[in-house]
């Protein structure tokens, strides 16, 4: 099936741009290569004639030898269907692309995403500003060149840590006994500096609120929402314009918990990742590990296969993860409409008896670590079957139903959340939005029915949709979602064979050359992983597709025009982890 | 006698006349004001209000914690103030970034005397797993001074709750005689609040770095 989709799409992309577009000759990659000056008629044929209105992912690859950035874009169909691979190359000293962001607003934290940390200029960006790192950071981290305070080696494992274990602590190496590096030239005049970054926002937000005009005959009040601010779920901030209550402009910003886990992963073994998947989005860490197993999994080919017993338990375990999720998803997005903490209390009560199953199976509570290549780490312990079973059949059930008494007709929750927020099935498509967000919209799409993988196939449940893209819908939407996972759960539990849970050792894994793209539904949305290997030991490039970082990009479009107490649901209703969002 | 038991006002160390002696209390200023110290760290270490400010993966064995399986309200501790200037501690929970290090560390200049810091988990005491990357910084007691350290990645709500309990033995053995904030002399010393250059600069580095320019070291 796969060859003949791939022959036609190669037909019709060459038919359509003959001598523009080629495949990647390279071994082990799968997508189209495009010149930097055919980028932009590309991508607006693919947009508009060829159906791939979704625009997933963008990121940029440093490959040094050839002496270029790669910049690889992920474009789906919003029907389903698999991934269409394009990259364009650009020289390493004078990096420049032409933006996407005009065509697909969904580049537009992941092109500056890619500016701030590979430094890969986007021509025709509207904001090109660095997201996650602050403007006047000395150096583009993601760059191979690009050494950090407390470098030591390219690649894990560090000769200093074995086999004699004769550690050296990174702090007694630096001069200043810390995580910090600076230019010498700097070092001469310290205090001379002045901040870059805070100017630069103000401004910008200052003309995109000139753009919007006034009602009343007062200056627009700015307002600095986090980053410790009770409702931004985190270290979030938000810079907002106001006219009266009304938000003229604003400006997400980010980074608060930048801590590097592209730059950290791709020094790690393969393996040594996985531990480090479970802080990305840090409610949710099995479906981070079942991303990051798919991506792997696919680059090694027929070299590993999942036992099907570990295929149900990864669905389990997923599921439960979503449930889990969601359930304090909605806990949370009711304390930012004012019910604090009870709802939450409920929600979490529950989430208790979930994180008891995960403690009993992978012997940790959030940070589970518990995907292998191949399978699972271990298998699911037998005295928590009758507690699972009663779980997912019994208790849940009974507690979602009573959650929906309480939250779903009540005046509040629907007076404070109908209406607000609105996204159209459009825009949804067109900023990236994934997961709930995106299906509150309209859109159906959900990566376990539109690219399956797993064994999600033969499952029975359908996709949850809703069709008015408000903060309710987004509320709602999680309720039949939490049902949906139910019933998958109870069909898995019914039906999970006995058998091996992993398939060989599979712990110190060499993959062959080639990239991958691994993509779940995790809770939030759609979740890739973009792993490029050049057949070492260690990942070449190691990217998350993070869907809470992406959801964000219409954060700004959902706002304006809205109240102030608003932004606070707005952002309750797209449920981002800043673990996510920063990485 | 250790320096925190309440000192008996019978046998003050004093000579006192036979006939006097069970009849009056000879003491000092500074034993009297011992006297109410169980009562008053009793009230303080049973009210604690934390901030409300969590940083990652933590704050949600935070929130957990506060929950009603674990219920920190035993505590005397369920109040989350998200206003540092009504809290007494702050529960550093999680990574610290070179981005977000000058706000909390004014986040704990605006925190009113006495105020405690809790580290909590590996990233917070010492930049756990994420140590070596570009933008964290190694343990937060670089900036502020911790009193207590929890371990754990996250630590569980137990670990914290355990945590919690070893404040209140550091409180308990406070004395309202010794500590420097109920000496009204002493000016608050706030702590300098990092810049972000080119890389995080602490102002208490300034001469520092002059320093090793002027030598033609590359730190």
């Amino acid at each position: 099936m796969t060859e003949m989709t791939a022959e036609r799409k190669l037909s019709a992309l060459e038919e359509r741009f003959p001598g523009k577009v080629s495949p990647d000759a390279r071994p082990g990659y799968e997508g189209f290569t495009v010149a930097p000056k055919d980028l932009l008629e590309v991508a607006t044929a693919l947009r508009d004639e060829l159906g791939y209105d979704y625009l997933s992912s963008v990121t940029a690859v440093d490959y040094p030898e050839e002496n270029v950035f790669e910049v690889v874009y992920h474009f789906y169909k919003s029907t389903g269907g698999r991934a269409l691979v394009l990259s364009a190359q650009t020289p390493r000293n004078k990096a420049s692309l032409p933006s996407l962001t005009p065509l697909y607003p969904a580049a537009d934290f992941q092109e500056r995403e890619a500016w701030d940390l590979m430094g890969v200029k986007f021509e025709g960006h509207p904001d090109l500003r660095r997201i996650l790192m602050w403007e006047g950071f000395d150096g583009f981290p993601l760059r191979k060149d690009w050494k950090e305070a407390y470098y030591e080696e390219e690649h894990k494992p560090f000769a200093a840590r074995w086999p004699e274990g004769a550690v050296r602590r990174s702090e007694d190496l630096n001069a200043f006994s810390g995580n910090v590096a600076y230019s010498k030239e700097f070092m001469a005049q310290p205090d001379k500096y002045e901040e870059e970054a805070e100017p630069l926002l103000y401004a910008k937000l200052n003309e995109e609120a000139e753009k919007m005009g006034r009602n009343f005959e007062t200056d627009f009040v700015t307002v600095n929402m986090g980053p410790q601010h009770p409702s931004t779920h985190g270290v979030f901030r938000m810079a907002v314009m106001l006219d009266g209550e009304t938000i003229v402009a604003l400006k997400p910003v980010m980074g608060y918990l930048h801590r590097n886990h592209e730059k950290i992963g791709e020094r790690n073994t393969y393996l040594h990742n996985m531990p480090f998947t479970d802080r990305l989005d840090y409610l949710s860490s099995m479906s981070n590990n079942w991303g990051y197993a798919l991506a792997v999994e696919k680059l090694m080919g027929n070299r590993v296969s999942v036992p099907e017993r570990a295929e149900y338990i990864r669905v389990i375990m997923a599921e439960l993860t979503r449930i889990s999720n969601h359930l304090w998803a909605i806990g949370f997005l009711l304390n930012d409409l004012g019910a604090f903490f009870t709802p939450s209390l409920y929600a979490i009560e529950e989430r208790e008896l979930i994180l008891d199953i995960f403690e009993a199976t992978t012997g940790s509570r959030m940070m589970c670590n518990y995907f292998r290549f191949g399978g699972v780490a271990r298998d699911f312990p037998e005295d928590s079957w009758n507690k699972l079973k009663d779980l997912v059949n019994e208790r849940l059930p009974r507690r979602i139903d009573e959650l929906d008494v309480y939250l779903t007709n009540n005046e509040i929750v629907g007076s404070r959340t109908t209406g607000v927020g609105v996204l159209t099935p459009e825009e949804a498509i067109a900023y990236g939005m994934a997961g709930p967000v995106l299906r509150a919209s309209g859109v159906p799409y959900d990566v376990r029915r539109a690219d399956p993988y797993g064994i999600y196939e033969s499952f029975d449940f359908d996709v949850a949709v809703r069709y008015h893209g408000d903060c309710y819908d987004r509320y709602i939407i999680r309720m039949d979602e939490l049902r949906q996972s139910l019933k998958i759960l109870q069909q898995a539990v019914k039906r999970i064979p006995a058998g091996s849970v992993l398939d060989k050792n599979p712990y110190n894994v060499r993959v062959p050359a080639g990239e991958s793209y691994g993509r779940v539904e995790g809770p939030k949305g759609e979740l890739g992983f973009y792993i490029v290997s050049d057949g070492s030991a260690n990942p070449h490039r190691y990217h998350v597709r993070a869907p809470s970082f992406i959801n964000l990009t219409a954060l700004e479009k959902m706002c304006v025009g809205q109240k102030v107490a608003d932004v606070v649901v707005i952002l309750g209703s797209i449920d981002i982890v800043l673990g996510e969002v920063d990485r | 006698m250790t320096d925190n038991a309440i000192p008996n006002i019978n046998t003050p160390g004093y000579d006192v006349p036979a006939e006097m002696q069970g009849q009056v209390a000879v003491t000092s200023m500074d034993r009297l004001l011992k006297l109410l110290d169980p009562a008053y760290n009793w009230g303080r270490r049973n009210s604690i209000w934390p901030m409300m400010f969590g940083l990652a993966c933590c704050a949600i064995e935070m929130i957990c914690t506060a929950a009603s399986r674990y219920d920190l309200a035993r505590f005397g501790m369920e109040v989350m103030r998200a206003s540092p200037r009504q809290s007494d501690m702050m529960i550093v929970s999680g990574t610290v970034t070179k981005k977000m290090v000058p706000q909390i560390v004014r986040l704990y200049n605006q925190m009113p005397e006495p105020k405690y810091v809790i580290a909590m988990g590996a990233c917070a005491s010492g930049g756990g797993p994420f140590k070596e990357g570009y933008n964290v910084v190694s343990g937060i007691d670089r900036y502020v001074p911790v009193d207590v350290y929890i371990p754990g990645c996250p630590p569980t709500p137990q670990a914290l709750l355990h945590g919690l309990m070893k404040l209140q033995e550091k409180i308990d053995s406070q004395s309202i005689t010794r500590e420097r904030w109920y000496d009204s002399d002493v000016p608050a010393d706030a702590i300098p609040v990092p810049v972000l250059g080119p890389d995080l600069m602490d102002p208490r580095d300034f001469k520092k770095m002059k320093q090793l320019a002027k030598q033609g070291a590359k730190a």
